[in-house]
């Protein structure tokens, strides 16, 4: 494995972590509360629903976890220094968000390019930007997790809400580091 | 419809990602493949329980108690309500969504689920714990933290005033 192009996209990894742990207690105490209180047959119902999502959902993760793996071998250094560098002002902040709005993963994957922007120069701000921005209107997460559950139209109805948000949080950003800044040199 | 478009669209971009990949060089290709494929393995688990878990979530939330709590005349208490229960959310990728649809379906206002869902996508503390401090250096997760704060009550804020369609 070449260190160098793998490194973006190492992490550790454990077949159980604790979120998981309590989502698998969480889930279990709900199914055996519905099977309690509403007998096998809506049991069984809600899992043949859950079924079809999940097979739905299949291919769009895969599509996933393979852009989010060629991106983060195409993605070249001095292009990420010269757009969200720590010169790159509001520009950067707003090419973080457009950034986030279009990289596809999870948080397997978000981190970590975030990470490897820091480490390759990018300014924190436009960090913070680009994973609020993924967290709260990136398409692929609306798409491929949020409209299942929520449907079209409240899902287009809450991005246009969440839509200045990430310009928002790298603002905040800049103003704290600047806070910070001034402190340190007045000391 | 919409969701084989989207799926299509998606590998679209895998295709054209791919073939850039493959240009510059092929060992490259099969191990960044072979890189997404061992992401995927990994996921799968976890989506299964998520969605599974989803359906069950949903069933089993009382709806006079969602409605009752985080209905559209709770307000703003209402709307604190659902940041904390947010933030307290574990960060799975659909756990949120899925208590979110089953809030709305149990008769929460959109604010308040829009508070909900906010906040969980900014702080679910364990997942803020579990992936986001091992790889980010320190200083980066607590600005983001500091900076996130506000934006659940912004978010629900504004949600208010564009009142939903």
């Amino acid at each position: 494995m070449g260190s160098q192009t793998s490194q973006p996209l190492r992490r550790k990894r454990r077949a159980i972590d604790w979120p998981t742990a309590i989502l698998i207690v969480i889930v279990g105490s709900a199914a055996s509360y519905v099977y309690w209180r509403d007998g096998p047959a809506k049991f069984l119902d809600v899992v043949w629903n859950d079924t079809d999502l999940f097979i739905s959902m299949l291919p769009k993760v895969l599509a996933g976890c393979l852009t989010a793996a060629f991106l983060a071998i195409l993605l070249p250094r001095e292009t990420i220094n010269r757009w969200v560098g720590a010169d790159s002002g509001f520009k950067g902040i707003l090419v973080s968000t457009f950034a986030g709005v279009i990289l596809p993963g999870g948080p397997f994957t978000i981190f970590p390019i975030a990470a490897a922007f820091v480490g390759m120069g990018a300014d924190i701000a436009a960090a913070v930007t680009l994973i609020t921005s993924w967290t709260l209107i990136g398409l692929n997460r609306v798409v491929t997790w949020e409209m299942p559950f929520l449907g079209f139209d409240f899902v287009a109805w809450r991005w246009v809400v969440a839509l200045p948000l990430p310009i928002l949080a790298g603002l905040f950003v800049r103003a704290i580091e600047k806070r910070l800044k001034t402190k340190a040199s007045a000391s | 419809m919409i969701d084989v478009i989207v799926t299509i669209a998606l590998w679209l971009i895998v295709v054209a990602l791919g073939f850039l990949v493959v240009r510059r060089s092929k060992p490259l290709f099969r191990e960044s493949g072979k890189s997404g494929v061992s992401e995927f393995l990994h996921l799968l688990p976890r989506i299964a329980i998520g969605v599974l878990g989803s359906g069950f979530i949903a069933a089993a939330l009382p709806p006079d108690f969602v409605g009752q709590w985080l209905g559209s005349s709770s307000g703003i208490i209402g709307i604190v309500l659902a940041i904390v229960a947010g933030a307290a959310t574990p960060g799975g990728p659909v756990v949120g969504f899925a208590i979110s649809a089953a809030a709305l379906k149990g008769g929460a206002g959109a604010p308040q689920v829009i508070a909900y869902s906010t906040a969980w996508a900014l702080y679910a503390f364990p997942r803020l714990l579990s992936y986001e401090l091992p790889i980010m250096p320190a200083r980066v997760v607590w600005l983001r933290v500091l900076a996130s704060l506000p934006l659940p009550f912004i978010a629900a804020a504004a949600a208010m005033l564009l009142s939903k369609p």
